[in-house]
């Protein structure tokens, strides 16, 4: 039971690993922007330009993060 | 007619591109993991760890491959739009940190060093279906984790663009050229430009997962497909944009170490 626990965990963080990857920021802000630009398109204003901008935001985010972070070392 | 006809040709260009760099990539950083054992440990168990990895990335193509063509479009492009965000935007934000000072460059002949010297020092288990259990484990391992993030390009692309046998044909040819030149120099292949390749690829990766994120959200973009071309000038522009920013910060950030270190030969010569 226990083993497979860790194998279940290790299974997990292999994945979690793989696809979040240094920055769970960028998932997130991902997932939320294109959940607004999928509402956006359900109505009248234009959809197209959301992501772009928001992709720009997260990026800028997540460097400005890293490099407060590497200030602090 | 022919303007949708040069889009699809465009994108499929990008495609391949896309596929070949992310692939040499990938490819590189498995060489150089294979060859350091090799080198050190024989490599006849070094050669099935390859195998079985190839095997293994196989299968995965094989079982995945014609499952992601029957989910409907829209969903697919949505799904893949937002992994291929995640993982452009990744490269891109690793690829920036490293042009501008922040992260230490990708160096290929040092991590082929250090894989040297651990494969010298390690004792593995001999004898068995597989050999040297260490150096089988290790080239096993470095195929299969580089090589999953080739496979997870290759299908996502292909599926979106109805052509996974020519993202193949891309990454494919990668791995040829990078095998073919390895075997050549027995030596890492650190004068690829890695970094370089990195930003590129995170370029494209992002831009094609706006492209395809917003198609999937159920957005329309105006241009049709040459969007997609617009976006990744406009990916790259920011891209570069940050580099630039990053440089600045960071030459601030050292200027009160540079000043410290150059007082006392300042000192010194007065």
């Amino acid at each position: 039971m226990t083993r497979l626990a860790t194998a279940i965990r290790g299974f997990a963080a292999f994945w979690w690993d793989f696809i979040v990857g240094d920055d769970w920021r960028i998932a997130a802000g991902v997932i939320v922007a294109l959940a607004a630009t999928f509402v956006l398109a359900r109505t009248t204003i234009a959809a197209w330009w959301l992501l772009p901008v928001a992709v720009v935001a997260i990026l800028g985010l997540s460097l400005w993060r890293s490099t407060r972070d590497v200030k602090h070392d | 007619m022919s303007i949708s006809m040069g889009d699809h040709g465009v994108r499929d260009l990008l495609l391949v591109l896309a596929v070949f760099a992310a692939c040499v990539v990938e490819s590189v950083e498995a060489l150089t993991i294979v060859l350091a054992v090799g080198l050190t440990r024989g490599w006849h168990a070094v050669m099935r760890g390859v195998a079985a990895g190839l095997a293994v990335l196989a299968v995965i193509v094989a079982a995945l491959g014609p499952a992601l063509t029957v989910i409907p479009l829209n969903a697919l492009r949505l799904v893949v739009g937002g992994l291929l965000l995640i993982f452009g935007l990744g490269w891109l934000r690793k690829a920036i940190l490293r042009a501008s000072g922040f992260k230490a460059l990708h160096d290929e002949a040092a991590i082929y060093e250090r894989e040297l010297a651990a494969a010298e020092r390690t004792a593995g288990t001999a004898g068995g279906v597989f050999g040297d259990s260490y150096a089988f484990t290790l080239a096993f391992k470095g195929v299969l984790l580089e090589g999953l993030e080739v496979v997870f390009i290759v299908l996502t692309f292909g599926a979106n663009q109805h052509s996974i046998p020519l993202a193949a044909a891309g990454a494919g040819a990668a791995v040829v050229l990078v095998t073919a030149v390895g075997v050549a120099v027995r030596a890492p292949l650190a004068r690829v430009p890695e970094n370089t390749l990195k930003f590129a690829v995170g370029v494209l990766l992002t831009a094609f997962g706006i492209f395809w994120g917003v198609e999937g959200a159920g957005g329309n973009w105006p241009g049709s497909d040459l969007a997609l071309l617009v976006l990744i000038g406009g990916v790259l522009l920011a891209a570069l944009g940050a580099v630039a920013w990053l440089r600045r910060v960071q030459a601030r950030r050292l200027e009160p170490t540079r000043r410290l270190v150059d007082q006392p030969v300042a000192d010194g010569v007065r």
